[in-house]
Parts: structure tokens; C-alpha cells; sequence
């Protein structure tokens, strides 16, 4: 792989080096959680996790561990940095990004240190790009502090049956109102728009429920604004897994399966609406 | 109202909204004692569909007793209920529709596989009948076709082509492009089909003449049709009577009415011995609805039901359209009726300009038994509105 010996006298310098066979790998997930430009970037050795935050009330993670990357070397405990998502992902498929089948870019991302920029080596056909992506002062994401021990009531769905919910989600409605209940309506999504009310209503038994642990009935409201992104997210994934704490917070967390039949995870946390009087 | 559809028929539905989605922005729901009407116009009136869905179409029907309901909504929020017609079929095994009396809302409501309930909760608005005059059988030209015939001669016109014109012979039909006037003939791209007689199922020419209609309207059925496979029959008469395209089956009867240019040559010439209508359009009403929107839709006053009654003889000479508005007690002569309307002409154009020359000319105001015999069983219904509701027993 001409990837690996052009750049291995540089290595050393490198405090972070990820390597991937495809780099649709990255560039998928990356694109389940874009929807606003500036990403944070943390670097473990366990892998990477990339935020993206919107207004303070929504945050989505990306998390793609270490096993995904072919070679995968961090000097220290944890790196961060921030860059601008939209121009990594059009870095990443600078050779179009194509899907068809036995053709693929080899990726080798690195990154010397604070102040550096992050460095993409794009390979596809023996051709060579290399890409330099200034980084910025990382922010420090959000903490929801969305604890386990604090989840109400928690869902998992085949994701088939949420896309298709969700594709049809009436938009003219500004929030969408979830309701999780250990007795009917268990699993209901509702959209109040202009023309009507709608109910989307999945029962405990389904075929496409997964799991059902709800304690205590809870209704709460989310900005459509802010779900909307996280549409692409259940897009790409297989499994969808409705969680509200007892703050009414939400988390969804999805498992993306990618090309490799890898999984990887991507999460959402969106903050509830403020309490309006039932109509 | 309580109707359950099930199955294929499902998709049936989804797809007749889809096309009438293609006319106007509003859904005129009737459920009526043969069936259940979804009806739509353009907000020129230049256009008008019908479909109407036998009890037997339904696996449960049920109307109110006594108790005459119709209203309109937004063909939109419907449309939405039916969004994906692709999911539709794979997923969706029941579609219940309910009117909630209390809440004032019309209740769709889906069962998917694997449990999932989608329920629709949409607000609509009461409203009078809408419905358009015209008689099948008066027509001089009448074609029956596959569905496939007229989307493959469709398909060669640009979606930004507004207008055909289907010219008639004997034993030929040419399709096309309709250039708005002569200067522009020159610089303009004309496509002409011609379809031989024998690439019909039926095809009689009384009239050799040519109409000019819009494509858009056509198109919408073409989508029904052409899913349903249902034949589309065609009845088409003089330059600015409107043509009829429609599709039946035993289940359901969908029915499109488009206004056509009038030609003024053609106009003088019969002008004598018929009523052609001139543009403007005088449209034809006869109360003053609350609703603007609605003064040029047919708001009859039935006192009692007549669809029961045995269809009487037609009308000795009822060959348009407008000669059965004509045999209509409170239709008058265009000359008259000019005079009489033209402050009420005034009111109909401010809900909406009339689309270029085309008239809203097949909404006859009442149809008295005497007409209603001659129409199609669509517009005979006794559902037709009253104008009060005491006279709906």
C-alpha cells in the first residue's frame, strides 16, 4: 500500500494515526450526525468520538472504536481538536465517493498536536491526495448528564419501523411528542401540524420491538427542528434504541452497521420543550 | 361516517387522492348512500374530478342516518396519511375512516404490520355539495383506451406543456401541442401523435372536431388509471364543451371534467342554434353561500331522493351538455343570462382569475329532475345538497 511507505518517516510525529481500508467508514458516520459545520473531536485509545452540537439542547455522538481503523496509534491519553465537518467530509470524498462495488479510498488521517492541522492521505487508484484541514480550539461539548440509573422508561426498535414514521412525520408541526407508558398507548410518536393531530402508535409485542422496559408513563415534547437531523442517523442504522430520563431528556442511540458489517454507534440527546398545557 | 377499506383497496384510494391531488388544494369528502365521493376542482373551476366508491368497494360502510354530512379539506393533510404509496402497499393492512362528531375531526386511521397505528386526526371544514353538470351519453365522441395508450402519448409533451388538442376523424386521433397564438408558431416546438382508431377498444367519431384541454388534469388520472389498469374512456364534443375522461369498475367510478378552449370561429358559427358560451365564462349560480369559493358549485335544491327512481327517457335532444343546462329551469340563455349576471360574475372572479379562456361552464347551479335523468349516476344522487337543512330528511 503506497499509503503506509510514503508516510512512515513521519510517523513519529504523529500523536494521532488512524488508518482505514475505506474511508466510507468514517465518512458515513461522519454524516449521520452533520448538521451543523463545527465538530469536536476526542481521541481515546479506546477510539474516536466526534460531537456536534446545536443551541446547547441537542448534541450527537459519533463513536467509531479503534478496531474499526486497520492501524489506529495515539501517544497520549486523549487528543482533541475541532474542524470544520462539512470540508473533512468533502476531504473524504474528494474522489467522489463512489459505491461501487471493489473501489474504495484508502484514508490515513493524522494529526500532530495542538496548533497542527489535521492531515488526510487519500488514496483511490494509486492516486494520491493529500489534504490539510485547519483545526480549531476545541470546545468543550455539553454534558446532558444523561446517566443510565436516571432512565424512566427505554425502547429499542427495529429501525425499519421508526424510518418509515419518521419519513412521513408531519413538518408543519413543531414539536414532535413522544409518550413511552408501561400501558397504552406503550410507544407513541404525535405531531400536532396544521391540518390535524397524527398518532404513530407501536404496541409492546411488535415484531419490531426489541426491548420494552417502561416504569412510569411519561409524555414529553422535542423541537422537530432539532429531531430532524437525526433522521439521517436512523437512515443509516439498524437498531434504534428511545430513552427518557427522568428530567425527560431524550437519548437516541443508533447501531450503524457499515460496509465491513462492522457496528459502530451514533447518539443523539436533545433536551425536552418546555412544558406547554395540553390541548 | 365509519368505513374500513382493506387490502389492495388501500392502495386504490391512496392513489385516487394522489390524482386528485393533481386538480385542486381541497378534498370535498361526501359520503353518500351509493358510495362514498371524493371530489376536487381547480381554483379556476376549470377542472373538476369525481370519484366515488361503492359501499361494496368497502369491507364496512356506514353513513349517518338522516343526517347529510360533507366537508373539505386540504387535499394536502390527506395526501399525507397516504404519503408513500410504495410502504403503503407493503405495510398497511386496514385504513378506518371515522368522523369523531365530537372533536369535528375526520379520522384516518391505519393498520401496519407488526402492530404499528397511524392515526390521522384532520380538521376539516362543512361545506356544500360540489358538483359539475354533464351527461356521458350526449357526448358525439366517445373513445375507450388501456390507460397505456395515453400515457405513452403523453409522455412525449414536456411537463411544462399546459394545454393539448386532440383532433378527431372518422378513423384517426392527432394529439397536440397547443401554441397560444400565431406569432408564437413560428419559434415554437410542435409535437403532434397520431393515434389510428384501431389502437382503441372503442372509438366513434360522430363530430370531426378538435378540443384544446389541459394536460395537467389528464395526467393526474393517468396516475390512477394507470395503476388500477382500468380503461379510460373519453367523450369529448365541440370546442368549449367540456370533456369527460373517465374510468369505472364495479367497485368505483372516477370521473374528470376539463374545460375546453372555446373557439370564437367555431362560436360564431353555432352561435345561432346553440348555446355556446362565450368567455368570460358565465358561470352559472344561483345563491349566496357563505363561501365565496363555492358560488359556482352546484348547490341544488333536491326536496326529496330521487336516485331511487328509475332513470326517465333523456332528454329528446340532449346532445351537450349545455342543451341540458338549457332544458334547466334556472339556467337561462347565455344572452340573458349575461346581462342578469354580470355583477355576480364580479364575485366569482375574486376567488380566483379564470384560467385563460377555459370556462367553469359544466357547473350548472341546480339540476331539476328533469336534467338529472340524463346525467350520469354521479350527479343524480339524492345526496345532492340542500340549501337547508330541513329538506334533508
Amino acid at each position: 500500500m503506497p499509503l503506509s511507505t510514503q508516510s512512515q518517516g513521519d510517523a513519529e510525529q504523529y500523536v494521532l494515526v488512524a488508518c482505514l481500508d475505506n474511508a466510507r467508514n468514517l465518512s458515513n458516520i461522519l454524516k449521520a450526525i452533520t448538521f451543523k459545520d463545527h465538530a469536536i473531536f476526542s481521541a481515546t485509545p479506546n477510539g474516536l468520538k466526534v460531537t456536534v452540537e446545536d443551541s446547547k439542547c441537542l448534541q450527537a455522538n459519533a463513536f467509531i472504536q479503534s478496531e474499526i481503523f486497520q492501524e489506529y496509534t495515539i501517544k497520549e491519553d486523549s487528543v482533541g481538536f475541532q474542524v470544520n465537518l462539512t470540508v473533512l467530509l468533502d476531504c473524504l470524498n474528494i474522489f467522489g465517493g463512489s459505491t461501487a462495488p471493489g473501489v474504495s479510498t484508502a484514508l490515513r488521517m493524522c494529526y500532530k498536536g495542538y496548533g497542527y492541522p489535521l492531515t488526510l492521505f487519500l488514496e483511490e487508484g494509486g492516486v494520491v491526495t493529500v489534504c490539510k484541514i485547519n483545526t480549531q480550539e476545541p470546545e468543550e461539548p455539553v454534558d446532558f448528564e444523561f446517566c443510565s440509573t436516571n432512565v424512566t422508561n427505554k425502547v429499542i426498535l427495529q429501525s425499519e419501523s421508526l424510518k418509515e414514521a419518521f419519513s412521513e412525520l408531519d413538518m408543519t408541526s413543531e414539536v414532535l411528542q413522544i409518550t413511552m407508558s408501561p400501558s397504552q398507548p406503550y410507544f407513541r410518536l404525535s405531531t400536532f401540524g396544521n391540518s390535524g393531530n397524527a398518532h404513530y402508535d407501536y404496541p409492546k409485542d411488535s415484531d419490531m420491538m426489541e426491548l420494552f422496559k417502561c416504569t412510569k408513563t411519561q409524555t414529553n415534547r422535542y423541537k422537530m427542528s432539532l429531531l430532524k437531523p437525526s433522521t439521517k442517523a436512523l437512515a443509516l442504522s439498524c437498531k434504534v434504541s428511545v430513552r427518557t430520563d427522568s428530567r425527560g431528556f431524550l437519548s437516541l442511540q443508533y447501531l450503524v452497521r457499515n460496509d465491513d458489517g462492522q457496528i459502530c454507534f451514533v447518539e443523539y440527546y436533545c433536551c425536552p420543550d418546555e412544558e406547554v398545557a395540553e390541548d | 361516517m365509519d368505513c374500513v377499506v382493506t387490502g389492495g383497496n388501500v392502495k386504490v384510494l391512496a392513489k385516487a387522492i394522489h390524482s386528485l391531488s393533481r386538480i385542486g388544494d381541497e378534498l370535498y369528502v361526501e359520503p353518500q348512500e351509493d358510495g362514498l365521493a371524493l371530489r376536487s376542482v381547480n381554483s379556476s373551476r376549470s377542472a373538476y374530478a369525481c370519484f366515488l366508491f361503492a359501499p361494496l368497494f368497502f369491507s364496512r360502510y356506514t353513513i349517518p342516518i338522516g343526517l347529510a354530512f360533507r366537508c373539505k379539506m386540504a387535499i394536502k393533510s390527506v395526501q399525507a396519511v397516504f404519503r408513500s404509496i410504495a410502504t403503503l402497499e407493503k405495510t398497511v393492512e386496514k385504513c378506518h375512516i371515522e368522523l369523531d362528531d365530537q372533536k369535528n375531526r375526520l379520522t384516518f386511521t391505519l393498520h401496519c404490520k407488526h402492530g404499528l397505528m397511524k392515526t390521522h386526526n384532520l380538521s376539516f371544514q362543512d361545506s356544500e355539495s360540489l358538483q359539475a353538470v354533464f351527461d356521458k351519453d350526449s357526448y358525439s365522441n366517445v373513445f375507450r383506451s388501456h390507460p397505456r395508450l395515453l400515457v405513452d402519448t403523453v409522455v412525449h409533451f414536456p411537463p411544462s406543456l399546459e394545454e393539448v388538442t386532440v383532433s378527431l376523424s372518422d378513423d384517426r386521433m392527432w394529439v397536440k401541442n397547443h401554441v397560444e397564438d400565431e406569432t408564437d408558431r413560428s419559434k415554437a416546438m410542435l409535437t403532434e401523435l397520431c393515434l389510428a382508431s384501431d389502437e382503441f377498444d372503442h372509438f366513434s367519431v360522430k363530430v370531426q372536431n378538435s378540443v384544446t384541454f389541459c394536460l395537467k388534469e389528464l395526467r393526474g388520472l393517468l396516475v390512477f388509471a394507470e395503476s388500477t389498469g382500468l380503461p379510460i374512456s373519453m367523450y369529448c364534443d365541440e370546442p368549449g364543451s367540456p370533456v369527460v375522461l373517465s374510468v369505472t369498475d364495479s367497485v368505483l367510478e372516477g370521473n374528470f371534467v376539463l374545460a375546453t378552449l372555446s373557439d370564437d370561429s367555431n362560436l360564431r358559427k353555432n352561435n345561432t342554434k346553440r348555446a355556446c358560451t362565450p368567455p368570460p365564462p358565465p358561470d352559472d349560480f344561483m345563491n349566496d353561500d357563505m363561501d365565496s369559493y363555492l358560488i359556482a358549485m352546484d348547490t341544488s335544491v333536491m326536496p326529496g331522493p330521487s336516485a331511487s327512481r328509475p332513470p326517465s327517457p333523456p332528454l329528446t335532444n340532449s346532445t351537450s351538455l349545455k342543451q341540458t343546462a338549457t332544458a334547466n329551469h334556472r339556467t337561462r340563455l347565455p344572452s340573458e343570462e349575461e346581462e342578469e349576471e354580470e355583477e355576480e360574475e364580479e364575485a366569482v372572479d375574486s376567488s380566483g382569475p379564470p384560467n385563460k379562456k377555459f370556462c367553469s361552464l359544466f357547473f350548472g347551479s341546480v339540476l331539476p329532475p328533469s336534467s338529472q335523468m340524463t346525467t350520469q349516476p354521479l350527479t343524480g344522487q339524492e345526496v345532492l345538497a340542500s340549501d337547508s337543512e330541513d329538506d334533508v330528511q
